[in-house]
């Protein structure tokens, strides 16, 4: 288990290398530079840009130079902001969009995953419907569009919630549930779907065979071999839900370090792009470390091979 | 019989409900009328099938006395699995249904207990063991875990008292060193012991009745014998009846007294195994005893086979089912269904030709 | 075939007979409401998007300013006019004319992303499943770094990148997005197919085809693939909500389609700021690409229930 465990850390190294070569090469294919999508700049003064942030120099020295400004923990100037190095920009957003991410990855898994549980035991009777209606509009409705409803709804009609801002209890209630809602749905298909693959398997009709109570099978022989194939996807869940949020930090205002995304690279902001890409993708491996662990704890087979 | 896991056990439910005591000990009452151990009468089990009602199980009556290891042998499909499936009521609802008979255990109809009773019934005072040892156990738990199961269940012992018990159940079924063995997992067996161990799960409470369900079919040839010598000698040591299922006629002959055939749904023969090997009086059983290998045929001759394939259950006229590919075939065959006639004492058949008036001599 | 309704002559016992998959898993699609009713919903799609431009009642990018004028300069909600069933936006554009355009952009969304998933996808599954081994290895590896990037950088980088030329003009700035969908959705497929091969590979009738001296390109093509069929073309079904879902996003923060051109997705993101006093802006859009998701997912439940051999309890 320990060994299964380095040798998946050990290969996030190569793997964010690669990802962040292909972004560096992505972004300079991008014809321009940060100067050229708005104002007209003079000829001095983008020769002067230009050498301070030697632009003019090979590719794969900058490569370099980036690389080593990462390794000592530095992510260098904002091309954009120039009063803010990234570093500070990510200090003061991150916070607020892992926040975000946590609580929704959080509530999908204990909202999903019973839903599709009481679904698969309730099957064909009315629990399954209900749960199954619940999934069916969650895929339905896109992120923002659940956030459109949600704030008519409790913002708008029920003044209940406040649309904007992320201070307190009540204003992660709406973007959490926007965020979560698609996967939420994902989640609860996907356990239904493999707690009735499980429900015909031999070892369930073995275990009734000993005369175990309903309760002990469905929980130590059903549902235990049932996340498994739920486990696989909680990976892409995740690469979802951070995606998913610089929308909905848009949408409500969240202080988060989404709109940046998407602005640098609009704006060939150069090294906020390679943070945000640096940042996502440790994210994403890193959780997916995380979810093979699971894997490997929930299922042996894994673990002794 | 354990006398103190049955006490153990006993007081166990009394202690739980009051309730449980009256029961007991009507069934106390039965008991001590009951000749056999299983009394199976006329049994059916069908299946609702988007292509109509399969009558898996048609009409089947057969006894098993305690202690007695009967035979239940037939082709693939005639229903020799849904019929031990049935006895437990394990026959998955839907698509499948018993629809009519008794099964008397210790005289107490099973078909007439609630789903709490039957369950407490289950692993207890019958156990069960499945074809496929690899699919039968559930991969992510430890086998000592499985063994353990039923016996902290119906038992009650204490955890470590459960687990010593489950150390000496796998080194009865024969696995080496077992207590080192009992936080492997399944995959980490081999199919022989993986069998063993599901023997192990299915004999965990010194049940009276084991049904064994073709123990044998998903192992080699050579770990074959040993799993059949172990039942054998298990079964003889706790006096444990066996109903045991499987296609191979040799296999039944070597373990069982007695032997019932089954075709389309339908017990077509019934006897000890002397009387079925010495005198056979159906074609079928012909047909499966000549299909045995043997030690003195010619190499580079055919094996011999019955022509055709066994029947749709599904809206079965009434005929001999196994008329089609029966080479003694008359037209009385295709227009009534013959019935279970005594041909000597104990030994039934079902067909035409080989009655007393019939035509095969 | 026998026919299931014959008579049975009497004392005539009749013999199994074999069906083929493709047949059997028909007629259980066939019986799935759900499944046939996400199957009428995607023809009218198909429908839509081919007949679309021809039959709309406007010209999707017309601008009706005089019945806007008339109407206090305020967008025309739904059954307000005649000429305009489903009402217009604030300029004048009718609204039933653009949801049409949009089923169009809808459906080469699912079209183009899946061809390029399978394109890329099934030979890379293939050959890591076929092959195994390093050669699995390095390109599970390379898989590893296509989840680890942010998709959502590659598709803005690439519309940012080709907005401007040929390629990127495509039909009007679509084609670009759907094949940078693409780009970032064929790992499921790959691990899918690669997964199928690995397993069916063990399988007996693979010994059986070496025996026999088949080629190894043969064996994949004619034995395997057929056989691994069935959950590509489910998941090629499940994947396309994903697409639509990621194209409408995508145009509801202005990346992708171009004005004016519209999208469901931009068609919401337009019509958001008005939402107090023309709603239908939003929610029209919005029920289409909600109707169009759950269809999808329907018809994809419906195939993969049909062709599981193992039937989940239904009768």
């Amino acid at each position: 288990m320990a060994g299964y465990l380095v040798r998946r850390i050990l290969w996030l190294i190569p793997v964010l290398f690669v990802v962040t070569i292909i972004t560096f090469t992505l972004m300079h294919l991008v014809p321009g530079g940060p100067w050229s999508s708005d104002k007209q700049v003079y000829g001095g003064v983008e020769r002067a840009i230009a050498a301070k942030y030697h632009l003019n120099e090979p590719l794969w020295q900058q490569y370099g130079r980036w690389v080593f400004d990462f390794m000592r923990g530095d992510f260098g100037p904002s091309f954009k902001y120039a009063d803010r190095s990234i570093n500070q920009i990510i200090a003061e957003g991150l916070p607020a969009t892992l926040q975000l991410g946590v609580m929704a990855f959080v509530l999908a898994i204990a909202v999903g995953i019973p839903l599709g549980i009481i679904a698969a035991l309730g099957h064909n009777r009315w629990p399954d419907y209900l749960a199954t209606g619940i999934s069916m509009l969650g895929i339905a409705t896109p992120s923002f569009v659940l956030a459109i409803l949600l704030i008519v709804v409790f913002s708008v009609w029920l003044k209940a919630l406040p649309p904007l801002g992320w201070k307190g209890p009540d204003t992660w209630v709406m973007p959490v549930l926007a965020l979560a809602g698609y996967q939420i749905a994902q989640i609860a298909r996907y356990t239904r779907a493999s707690m009735l693959e499980v429900t015909r398997k031999d070892y369930v009709r073995t275990a009734h065979s000993k005369g175990l109570r309903e309760r002990a099978v469905v929980v130590r022989h059903m549902i235990r071999n049932a996340l498994i194939p739920v486990v696989t996807i909680l990976g892409p869940i995740l690469a979802f839900l951070v995606t998913g949020s610089f929308i909905i930090e848009a949408f409500f205002g969240i202080p988060g370090i989404g709109k940046y995304y998407v602005q640098g690279i609009v704006q060939r902001d150069y090294s906020l792009i390679m943070a945000m890409t640096v940042i996502y993708a440790f994210a994403v491996a890193a959780l997916n470390v995380v979810v093979d662990v699971l894997y490997g704890y929930i299922d042996p087979r894994i673990r002794y091979s | 019989m354990d006398q103190a896991s049955v006490a153990a056990g006993a007081a166990v439910e009394i202690s739980l409900d009051g309730q449980l005591a009256t029961e007991a000990a009507e069934r106390e009452v039965k008991r001590a009328k009951a000749e056999n151990l299983l009394e199976v009468r006329n049994l059916s089990t069908q299946f609702f099938t988007a292509d109509g009602v399969v009558h898996a199980v048609d009409n089947v009556s057969f006894e098993i006395g305690y202690g007695e290891t009967l035979g239940l042998v037939g082709e693939s499909g005639c229903g020799k699995s849904v019929t031990a499936l049935s006895l437990t009521r394990l026959v998955p609802d839907p698509p499948g249904k018993i629809v009519a008979g008794e099964i008397l255990f210790e005289g107490v109809d099973l078909l007439k207990l609630s789903t709490d009773e039957i369950r407490r019934l289950r692993g207890k005072d019958i156990g069960f063991i499945f074809q496929d040892p690899l699919s039968s156990l559930n991969p992510t738990l430890t086998i000592g875990y499985q063994v353990s199961e039923s016996i902290r269940q119906h038992m009650g012992l204490s955890p470590r008292a459960a687990k010593d018990r489950v150390v000496e159940l796998l080194s009865k079924v024969g696995i080496p060193r077992p207590r080192d063995r009992l936080n492997d997992y399944p995959f980490q067996f081999s199919g022989g012991m993986r069998q063993r161990a599901m023997i192990a799960i299915a004999l965990a409470c010194d049940p009276k009745l084991l049904l064994a369900d073709e123990p044998t079919t998903a192992l080699d040839v050579t770990i074959q014998a040993q799993i059949l010598e172990l039942i054998h000698r298990l079964s003889e040591e706790f006096k444990t009846a066996v109903l045991l299922i499987t296609h191979d006629l040799g296999i039944a002959a070597g373990m069982c007294d007695r032997i019932n055939v089954m075709y389309a749904g339908r017990i077509v023969e019934t006897g000890s195994t002397d009387q079925m090997f010495d005198n056979p009086r159906m074609p079928y059983t012909w047909g499966l005893l000549d299909s045995l290998p043997r030690l003195d045929d010619q190499r580079g001759g055919r094996l011999r086979t019955i022509e055709g394939l066994p029947p749709l259950l599904i809206r079965l006229p009434d005929a001999c089912r196994f008329n089609p590919r029966c080479s003694y075939t008359r037209d009385l065959c295709r227009e009534k269904e013959p019935e279970l006639t005594e041909r000597e004492e104990g030994h039934w058949a079902r067909c035409h030709g080989t009655e007393p008036a019939g035509w095969i001599p | 075939m026998t026919s299931r309704t014959t008579a049975v002559a009497p004392g005539s016992v009749e013999a199994r007979r074999s069906t083929g998959i493709w047949r059997d898993a028909f007629g259980r699609l066939i019986k799935n409401r759900l499944a046939i009713l996400g199957l009428l919903f995607v023809g009218f799609l198909v429908v839509l998007g081919i007949l679309g431009p021809r039959f709309a009642p406007w010209p999707f990018d017309l601008q009706d300013t005089p019945a806007i004028i008339a109407n206090n300069y305020r967008a025309l909600v739904p059954l307000q006019s005649p000429a305009h069933l489903l009402g217009t936006d604030k300029l004048g554009q009718d609204i039933l004319s653009r949801i049409m355009d949009g089923a169009q952009i809808s459906l080469s969304v699912a079209l183009v992303v899946q061809i390029v998933v399978l394109t890329i996808g099934l030979p890379i599954g293939a050959l890591a499943g076929w092959f195994g081994g390093r050669l699995d290895t390095y390109l599970m590896r390379f898989t590893d770094v296509m989840y680890a990037f942010p998709d959502l950088l590659l598709i803005i980088l690439m519309s940012v990148a080709f907005r401007d030329t040929a390629f990127g003009r495509l039909y009007s700035g679509l084609f670009l997005v759907f094949v940078a969908i693409g780009l970032t959705s064929w790992v499921t497929v790959a691990r899918l197919v690669r997964g199928q091969l690995l397993s069916l590979k063990e399988m007996e009738f693979v010994e059986a085809a070496h025996a026999l001296g088949v080629r190894d390109r043969n064996i994949v093509v004619r034995h395997l693939l057929p056989n691994a069929i069935g959950p590509i073309i489910v998941a090629v079904t499940l994947g396309i909500p994903g697409a639509i879902l990621a194209e409408a996003t995508l145009a509801y923060l202005g990346v992708g389609v171009q004005p004016p051109r519209a999208s469901w997705g931009s068609l919401i993101a337009a019509g958001q700021p008005l939402i107090r006093e023309a709603p239908h802006l939003v929610y029209l859009p919005g029920i289409m690409i909600a109707l169009a998701l759950i269809s999808f997912t329907f018809l994809g439940d419906g195939l993969r229930d049909a062709l599981d051999p193992k039937l989940k309890g239904k009768q």
